[in-house]
């Protein structure tokens, strides 16, 4: 493999070190027996080095006697085990095979990927947060309700709403709840409105919640400033349209300068507002969504409130409510009296002190344990400090901008500053040369790419958020690479292609994958007897 | 502000360079007046971490710790010994602070875990394919009534009487806006499930039934003649596994017919976390897998050949389809779902087999001495780690009271059910690995005493 080294950014290492010698891997074609490469350690599948009677877990043994199990007793599960070392080593390798916040700059657009704090984890393992069962009387349970209810004070003193439902358990869950209010709102004065209007920019799930909650999905158009076009919008509502899900800061990351128009104009033709809150972070405390009118929006915990991603979750999305949909909220809820005391209002009660509400969402109260980190997390910043992270979010997504725009199409920015993450095209690049290529050069660069193709608006999208806490060297080094990427796009370079040579794995056949889908693993059996229940499926 | 490293001077060089004058002039496009100058009135200022760790701490002493007490409660949520492993691994960075993993040469450390996961999800509930996990149980169960409604086209769901209560609100919730029909009905204080009606109530306009296994008191009921009834009239039968713990002993239910199977994983590897996060499990039939919500990792090879996994057959999610997605799901629960599985991994057949047989052990010690108190009526005939008894006088009061002795001592039916006179004697009694000799000997006497 040859690579072009002459084209690596002119000084990206702020300590100013580099590489004298070929960085690993760098014309390396001899082949170790193991196929680990030093730090770099391939790990087999649990299912090839543990076995049935292995485990790391030891148990006193109890005396038999005669079960109760309805005469059910099953005859044998194949699953491996693996005896407590060989356990750490096997997590440990693979975790090393993953990128992370904690290694690097992770600029993906609209997924808020910013420093997650450990007094958060500490936090949400004091015993008295981590140890308590949701069915416990509620007596035993009255600082967890009190954390819920200091929570919730919280959030709706930053967006300026009227309440809050905290127990959806992510960002579309909370979606799904906010047009539930919705619908029930609706219903409750008698008005089956089948519309709703979704912006074409927006996010997969707004068209996908709606269309769950039996509504027809219509876009709205872009202006070519990327922002909503308010006068197409105003020419479609009317009395079928139930509410408009908008995203403000919106998915170009750009401030929807009309927003208070927008919701006049919703609320005037009696729909309703639902915000995407997934940008949040770009204006915690420096504007409340409920002075642009807004009627319900999602706020995602794991986004604006540090709570950490996790390889994919769990998120948590409350969901902030004006004071028209705030009496549809679900059940439970935390309240405190004027006693100080704190309840939990469930199915009992409710019938008294929340008729209205549309029942449960899910089993318990949602994301306990998320809440307790973002808590942690807003105390930590307190109402100054959020609105620091705003200004510098914002700070540093246009110091991206202004950086890039000499070298990579910038669709909007001639319009103005953006919000909290910078929005680029693939426009300019040689005949063949996409988006993808430049994502996949940004991991060779020791980075995570940034969201590719999407908002689908613009073409060849290349969404860059980084977020607050990213230092100004970081951002230095970054920027320096995605110009060398950007230019070597732009002049046809090759060896893009290729990338990433330097990632525990080169690029992966996704359509192989969804041809013939392997999706368990299937034992291998020498004797042709079947062994386990997990049967291979499709190809392989 | 600990967790922002902009100094002033880089916030003033950086303004200069995107041409602003002040911060507030990167918000230019907000509207006049709308913007805050001034941080909000009436909150709080930054604090430093000692300070934050007080007030939190402050809280969470005002709870009564599971760990600490005699603790009984279960429906839906089990307190079992995690080893310490299983936190020391989902606090490495890599696991912790990585993202879904969309670009999968550098997040196969996420990826083979899924694949992993889903492998020991599948084997567990006897399916042939599982997901990447759900929000929870109680919303897995919900989407699997969808994915029954999309497969057999029709929207009738028949739910059992022994189905946990919380789970049924979060299906009527949802049919309010799908146009399911749900029918649903109160369980009674006896040893019998309602299997037998079930198998009655299916009719052709019947998409699934919706089975609980151990069911909420506790009950075990063979699922075989409830899955055969319903495939006969083109149904699915819906299994719902809210203790997998149980699966170690009993056979699962995707042996005994079930089409899909969901569950709640909390009882492996994560926390009681007064309800959250948890991680939902979904498994069913290879042929259903295109209807299935949720995210799957798959096998596939990378340009050199080598193994590796990606996210696959995105096609029926969301960002791809967005109206005509099979679910609005967009995360999973994958810092638990990584939990489960290295508690899994830990256990492996020897000790999930092992730990299945200890609870069961201690909840037939405990169901006897508690079933023998004068007045105390043990429902039950057969029960894996959970148990009903009908108490001589009011649970709900019972349990307040035994909570006054330091005793957490089950999960009251009146608390699950306000409204059902029917069950107001009825407590639910989880015993697990964690229960002590002594811990039975204190609920024994708390009860005695307020079964007086």
């Amino acid at each position: 493999m040859t690579v072009a080294t002459e084209s690596k950014p002119a000084s990206p290492n702020p300590s100013g070190w580099r590489p004298s010698a070929p960085v690993a891997g760098e014309g390396i074609t001899a082949p170790t027996v193991t196929g680990n490469r030093a730090l770099m350690l391939e790990e087999p599948l649990l299912f090839e080095i543990g076995s049935r009677g292995q485990t790391g877990v030891d148990f006193e043994a109890r005396p038999g006697g005669s079960s109760r199990l309805g005469g059910l007793e099953r005859q044998g599960v194949d699953l491996p085990g693996l005896s407590e070392p060989e356990a750490v080593r096997h997590y440990t390798r693979l975790s090393r095979q993953n990128y992370a916040i904690d290694l690097g700059l992770f600029p993906l657009g609209s997924c808020t990927m910013k420093h997650n704090p450990r007094l958060n984890e500490k936090m949400a393992r004091l015993p008295g947060f981590a140890d308590i069962h949701p069915l416990q009387p509620q007596e035993t349970v009255q600082g967890a309700l009190e954390l819920i209810n200091k929570l919730a004070f919280w959030l709706i003193d930053l967006t300026g709403m009227h309440g809050v439902a905290m127990s959806p358990k992510a960002g579309a869950h909370g979606e799904l709840c906010g047009l539930l209010c919705i619908r029930a709102a609706l219903e409750a004065r008698g008005d089956a409105r089948q519309v709703v209007l979704v912006p074409e920019s927006a996010h997969g799930t707004n068209p996908a919640t709606a269309a769950f909650c039996g509504y027809r999905v219509e876009n709205i158009p872009a202006t070519k400033a990327g922002r909503v076009d308010l006068e197409a919008l105003k020419a479609r509502l009317g009395p079928d349209v139930a509410a408009v899900m908008i995203t403000n800061p919106n998915t170009c990351g750009l401030f929807e300068p009309d927003m208070k128009a927008i919701s006049d104009a919703v609320h005037a033709a009696g729909a309703f507002v639902y915000c995407d809150g997934a940008n949040f972070n770009a204006i915690v405390g420096k504007v409340r969504p409920g002075d642009l009118g807004v009627d319900a929006m999602h706020i995602n915990l794991h986004k604006t409130f540090s709570t950490p991603h996790g390889g994919g979750g769990p998120g948590s999305g409350p969901v902030v409510l004006s004071e028209a949909l705030a009496p549809y909220g679900p059940l439970p809820f935390a309240a405190k009296f004027p006693d100080g005391s704190y309840k939990l209002v469930e199915e009992e009660t409710a019938g008294d002190e929340h008729p209205d509400a549309f029942g449960r969402m899910v089993a318990f109260h949602g994301q306990m344990g998320m809440f307790t980190r973002a808590l942690t997390y807003i105390l930590s910043h307190g109402a100054d400090g959020l609105a620091q992270v705003a200004e510098d979010s914002v700070l540093n997504a246009n110091y991206i901008l202004r950086s890039l725009e000499d070298v990579l199409d910038a669709p909007f920015a001639v319009s103005g500053p953006c919000m909290h993450e910078a929005i680029f095209s693939d426009k300019g690049f040689a005949e063949g040369f996409s988006t993808i290529d430049v994502a996949k050069a940004l991991i060779d660069e020791g980075f995570h790419p940034m969201t590719m193709y999407f908002p689908l608006v613009v073409h060849g999208a290349m969404l860059v958020e980084p977020t607050e806490t990213e230092s100004r060297a970081n951002l230095d080094q970054f920027i320096a690479a995605l110009r060398s990427i950007a230019d070597r796009a732009k002049a046809g370079d090759q060896a893009l292609k290729a990338a990433p040579i330097y990632a525990p794995r080169r690029r992966l056949d996704e359509t192989q994958a969804a041809r013939k889908p392997v999706l368990t693993y299937d034992n291998p059996a020498p004797d042709g007897s079947s062994t386990g229940l997990g049967a291979h499926f499709g190809g392989g | 502000m600990r967790y922002l490293p902009l100094s002033d001077a880089d916030r003033s060089a950086m303004l200069e360079k995107v041409g602003a004058k002040s911060a507030n002039d990167l918000f230019r496009d907000v509207p006049q007046g709308l913007l805050l100058k001034e941080p909000i009135d009436g909150l709080p200022l930054h604090a430093s971490e000692m300070a934050v760790e007080r007030e939190l701490s402050a809280m969470a002493r005002k709870n009564m710790v599971a760990g600490d007490v005699p603790f009984f409660l279960g429906c839906g949520a089990y307190k079992h010994h995690v080893p310490a492993t299983v936190d020391h691994i989902i606090q490495r960075g890599e696991f912790l602070t990585a993202y879904t993993p969309y670009q999968p040469e550098i997040a196969q450390g996420t990826l083979q875990v899924l694949f992993e996961f889903q492998t020991q999800v599948a084997r567990l509930l006897g399916c042939e394919v599982a997901n990447a996990s759900m929000y929870d149980g109680s919303t897995a169960c919900w989407e699997a009534i969808g994915m029954a409604r999309r497969i057999t086209r029709k929207s009738k769901a028949i739910i059992s009487a022994g189905l946990h209560p919380h789970y049924v609100s979060v299906c009527k919730t949802m049919a309010k806006f799908t146009g399911d029909t749900l029918e649903t009905e109160l369980p009674g204080l006896e040893a019998a499930t309602d299997a037998e009606r079930l198998i009655a109530s299916i009719d052709g306009e019947t998409s699934c039934v919706v089975v609980q296994y151990p069911d909420i008191l506790g009950r075990i009921t063979d699922l075989t003649p409830i899955a055969e009834a319903a495939q006969a009239k083109g149904a699915l039968l819906i299994a719902v596994v809210t203790e997998p713990v149980a699966l170690g002993a009993i056979k699962s239910p995707g042996e005994m017919g079930a089409d899909i199977v969901v569950g709640e994983g909390q009882s492996i590897g994560v926390g009681l976390q007064f309800g959250g996060p948890y991680v939902g499990l979904f498994a069913t039939r290879e042929k259903y897998v295109r209807q299935m919500p949720g995210r799957l990792a798959g096998e596939t090879v990378d340009a050199e050949g080598k193994r590796g996994f990606v996210l696959t057959l995105s096609t029926r999610e969301q960002h791809i389809r967005r109206e005509k997605a099979t679910s609005n799901i967009c995360t999973n629960s994958g810092l638990c779902a990584l939990a489960f599985s290295i508690h899994m991994t830990l256990l492996g057949e020897k000790g999930l087999t092992g730990l299945a047989q200890l609870n069961h052990a201690r909840a037939r010690e405990a169901a006897e001495r508690l079933g023998a108190i004068p007045g105390v009526r043990l429902v039950n005939d057969s029960y894996f780690n959970e148990f009903t008894l009908e108490l001589p006088v009011e649970a709900r009061p019972a349990v307040h009271a035994m909570v006054e002795k330091g005793v957490l001592g089950g999960v009251s039916l009146g608390r699950l059910y306000p409204c059902a006179d029917s069950l107001k004697n009825g407590i639910v009694v989880a015993v697990t690995e964690v229960v002590s000799d002594a811990d039975i000997d204190a609920l024994e006497a708390a009860l005695m005493e307020v079964c007086k």
